[in-house]
């Protein structure tokens, strides 16, 4: 059994009041830092964690506050991205649901850290119940002395807001983010300058993850080595994965990092196994534009090594064999689903939330999905797979934000890994419409390559 | 284009005034433009729409131009810009919970209300449409309704027939 | 003595320039100039914040500096991205670069209704001058394409949303130029449109300008609609005494009349100075001007030869068979031209 760092007190009943969260010994990390610690302490607790941006990227948390640039005279802002948008990904929705106070505990440190004295917490609209949730955590932890101005008596002014999103996808990439916090359009912005110089309102500014501010209030409590004690390698500490698809118990696990990819597939203690005692046949191990995995290629890496829940790992063998941890969107599929209504599925979505400014992704996306829509209905041709790939790969890398590549990269991978389920619907269109191409030979065992 | 031609003028009441006041004063001087999306979720939870009057008593408000609430009502897909049923029923239509058969329960909403994806009932009550994933997807298939999207999950046919019959219920008590 | 002016040294295709620091990589090319500039169809030198958008101007920085020599681990929009001393630029001589350019082009044609026949920008459009140097001779696409409402934005300016390429110059113009914000972006993605919501008619009296920057057929002088090809009219440059602007101005004249009035564009395509509405619309007679000269037009356009000009890269193409594929098309026509 993992240890539990966020999730740790899930079970206690009113956990997601101030009183009861106070109780079970939260707004340590908030005493802590503020009466112990300078900002640059925290900083250097961050960095020493080995913590990782836990929104997709990956990127370094410590080394991204790192960057923040501290002009004299101008604002600097914390805001943490709520948008949680990515299709597979619910872990943040759990989070501030149950224990709000530990998001908001996250925030006063990490605000402390960088010096802000405003921050906003971004939250995607559709999330209303969550924004009401935030408000209330808010509003309990600015009466009990946490917020507002010398909090603890320590002089340190902090006020936090939360901010409704509009619907909208692109938002959860952090220039989106802060132009919709600033009442525009969701229009990614062209970097440089990147958000540590000119972000929110042109002053330095930090987008983090709900995730990663909350995994400062452990960091903080216990210190950064003892976090980075757990996991492997470069992927220290525990991850929220939100597991969906057939399988048995959905929902989200907090994890060591490390645990291996069968382990949390199969265990009672995590995902129960495949549904309706049916096969796996495939996995999205980091939300929808992450590279799909066929069973063969889950449990094992190319080269033999059990797959584990890593940075590292699940990366292991690039684009070719590998995929990506991504947001920690775990999508299992089982033997009667089909590849490609999946894939027009997801390229459907986005073509719909690409935000239109930049060509490659505004007129890309909407040919993949109409390509794939009619593979999908039986109207393909062969030419038609290879259309795809060329359009997917024109899209890649050409685009202002990483949109366009969470587009391609699924198409990519749909077709490198099931290609025969691709002929196969324009060889047997009448049968594809009635039935399902099944496991086909996708969990057959391949040959180790050794290097 | 918008479609919405018509005059539909509104009045914003003093509290919603107060509230709009509120949310304002969140944001630094001079950036209250930020204070965009919030109002508009706040006029729509009152009127359950956007008319263009309505959006151009926001930009008043906010000392902006009319074109830059019609830019960012017209790009983000919570804003309605013409009237939905009392209550819109929003399905994930996405990956996730398509493996758990939400394009079934679309069907079955689309038979039980007997309107197609975007109009509305002809009492005015129900209007249905899939939306993109709503970060909900180990408890799908889902459902949201709004102002304040109340959510449904791990939804079967018998219990969205059974919502509907609640709202409906619902519907003839408020009336 | 005087301070020396601090200068970095930036090699794009092979071929070295000295420019200011902060200059962008498609302006220190646009310095040297021909066939190794980068096309713009979104970047406008004048309007503030314009570029990053269309992706035709991506380039490959093959060396980043002389302090830090890695290369950009992507393709990068020359029209945004500034230069660094020492840095190395391959435009036509990446075949990767020519590759994604090709796919841009086609990215844009897709949904382009392609009614050149009937287009008053034919001529004199940017988006037909790239379908001519980087794009297939026939679509790969077969499915329908996207269609707009007609919108009537007033009697001056004809606005075709079908042939917008989204590139928001107009957008910048309105919010740069006027004094009042009434022209924007509405609905998001592949429906993007350019509106005044509500058919909201435009007036200001530098909204003209919309025109003059637009580099395809969207927004076209309802003034000049159907008068004639561009091709069949002669520009002088004149100007007149004019209390708005600087009454600057190329005339486009059939025979004895002034069919249109226009801003006075450089070898690039951006005009030297926006004028008034008066200017363009309103003042097309003869006897209100002062003609200078003809108005020189660049070789390439078909205004001036009635046909392209001849593809002049740089010796290394020419010696280099991975470089003549990825340039085939531009060498052909070459060929066509002997």
């Amino acid at each position: 059994m993992g240890r539990k760092l966020l999730l740790e007190h899930i079970d206690v009943p009113g956990i997601n009041t101030f009183d009861v969260y106070r109780q079970q010994g939260g707004y340590r990390a908030v005493e802590k830092a503020l009466k112990t610690m300078s900002p640059e302490d925290v900083v250097e607790e961050v960095k020493k964690s080995g913590l990782r941006g836990r929104g997709g990227a990956g990127f370094p948390t410590g080394m991204k506050w790192g960057f923040l640039a501290k002009p004299e005279g101008v604002p600097r802002y914390l805001v943490c991205n709520g948008d949680e948008s990515e299709p597979g990904t619910f872990k943040d929705r759990y989070l501030m649901t149950h224990i709000p106070h530990i998001l908001l505990e996250g925030m006063i440190v990490s605000s402390f850290a960088l010096g802000a004295n405003t921050s906003y917490i971004y939250i995607r609209g559709e999330m209303m119940p969550q924004i009401r949730i935030m408000e209330k955590a808010i509003a309990e932890a600015k009466a009990a002395g946490f917020l507002g101005k010398n909090i603890l008596g320590t002089g340190y002014d902090l006020e936090i807001y939360v901010q409704p999103g509009g619907g909208a996808y692109i938002c959860g990439e952090e220039t989106a983010l802060l132009e919709s916090l600033e009442g525009k359009r969701g229009n990614p912005r062209i970097k440089p300058p990147f958000p540590a110089i000119a972000g929110l309102y042109g002053c330095p500014t930090v987008v983090n993850n709900v995730e990663s501010i909350a995994a400062t209030v452990p960091i903080i409590n216990d210190g950064g080595e003892e976090y980075a004690k757990i996991g492997i390698e470069r992927s220290t500490g525990t991850k929220l994965i939100s597991a969906s698809g057939n399988i048995v118990r959905p929902g989200v696990y907090e994890i060591d990092m490390g645990l291996p990819v069968e382990e949390f597939i199969y265990s009672d203690e995590y995902c129960g196994g495949i549904a309706n005692g049916k096969k796996l046949k495939a996995l999205v191990p980091g939300g929808s534009s992450v590279p799909i995995l066929p069973a063969n290629l889950i449990s094992k890496t190319i080269n033999g090594n059990a797959r584990l829940m890593t940075y590292e790992s699940l990366a292991d063998g690039g684009f070719a064999t590998g995929s990506s941890m991504g947001s920690g969107g775990f999508i299992v599929f089982d033997e009667d689903q089909c590849i490609v209504r999946n894939t027009w599925n997801f390229a459907r979505f986005y073509h719909h939330e690409s935000c239109g400014q930049c060509s490659p992704c505004r007129e890309g996306t909407g040919w993949m999905e109409k390509i794939l829509h009619k593979i999908e209905t039986g109207k393909g041709s062969i030419e038609d797979i290879d259309l795809l790939w060329d359009v997917q790969r024109r899209i890649e890398g050409n685009t202002i934000c990483p949109l366009g590549d969470a587009a391609a990269w699924p198409v990519a991978a749909a077709i490198r890994h099931f290609r025969d389920e691709f002929e196969w619907h324009i060889t047997h269109p009448q049968e594809a419409l009635s039935r399902n191409y099944g496991l086909a030979h996708y969990a057959d065992p391949i040959a180790p390559v050794v290097q | 284009m918008l479609s919405v031609k018509e005059n539909h003028p509104v009045e914003f009441s003093a509290e919603l005034l107060t509230k709009f006041a509120e949310v304002a004063s969140r944001y630094p001087q001079g950036k209250q433009k930020s204070a965009l999306l919030p109002l508009l979720h706040l006029v729509q939870a009152e009127y359950g729409w956007l008319s263009t009057d309505a959006m151009d008593k926001v930009a008043h408000f906010l000392q902006i131009e009319p074109i830059e609430v019609y830019e960012v009502a017209t790009f983000y897909t919570m804003y309605f810009l013409r009237p939905q049923g009392k209550y819109n029923l929003e399905i994930c239509r996405t990956g996730p919970c398509c493996l758990v058969g939400a394009e079934r329960i679309m069907q079955y909403i689309e038979d039980a209300l007997g309107v197609k994806e975007g109009e509305v009932t002809a009492d005015g009550l129900f209007s249905w449409r899939g939306v993109e994933c709503l970060a909900a997807c180990g408890y799908g298939p889902v459902l949201q309704i709004g102002p304040e999207y109340t959510f449904y999950e791990n939804l079967t046919e018998q219990s969205v027939a059974q919502l509907i019959e609640t709202l409906k219920n619902k519907a003839q008590t408020e009336a | 003595m005087a301070e020396e002016e601090v200068k970095f040294r930036v090699t794009i295709d092979g071929i070295p320039v000295d420019v200011a620091p902060g200059t962008s990589i498609l302006n220190a090319a646009r310095q040297i100039g021909g066939d190794i500039v980068p096309p713009a169809m979104c970047y406008y030198s004048k309007l503030e914040g314009s570029g990053g958008k269309c992706r035709t101007c991506l380039v490959k920085v093959s060396k980043g500096s002389e302090k830090d020599p890695r290369p950009m681990p992507k393709l990068v929009a020359s029209c945004r991205t500034t230069v660094m001393d020492g840095m190395e630029v391959q435009n036509i001589t990446s075949p990767e670069v020519v590759d994604a350019r090709k796919g841009v082009v086609e990215f844009l044609l897709i949904n382009h209704p392609l009614d050149c026949p009937v287009c008053d920008q034919a001529g004199e459009c940017k988006l037909q001058d790239l379908g001519y140097e980087h794009g297939a001779e026939q679509t790969r696409y077969e499915f329908g394409r996207r269609t707009f409402e007609r919108i009537d934005i007033g009697d001056k300016i004809q606005l075709h949303m079908n042939r917008c390429i989204l590139c928001y110059r107009c957008v910048y113009v309105a919010n740069q130029l006027t004094n009042k914000r009434e022209h924007g972006i509405l609905y998001r993605g592949d429906h993007s449109e350019i509106s005044t919501f509500i058919e909201e008619a435009l007036d200001n009296d530098f909204i003209g300008n919309v025109i003059d920057v637009c580099p395809v057929g969207a927004l076209t002088d309802k003034t000049f609609r159907f008068k004639n090809r561009v091709w069949f009219t002669k520009p002088v440059d004149a100007h007149r005494d004019c209390p708005s602007c600087s009454g600057k101005v190329t005339l486009w004249y059939k025979g004895a009349d002034v069919l249109r009035v226009t801003g006075r564009k450089d070898e690039f395509g951006e005009v030297e100075d926006f004028i008034c509405n008066t200017c363009r619309f309103d003042t097309k007679q003869t006897n209100d001007w002062i003609l200078e000269e003809p108005t020189q037009v660049d070789k390439e356009s078909v205004i001036n030869a009635n046909h392209y000009y001849n593809f002049n890269p740089p010796s290394v193409i020419t010696e280099n068979p991975t470089l003549q594929e990825a340039n085939a098309e531009q060498l052909a026509r070459t060929e066509k031209l002997k």
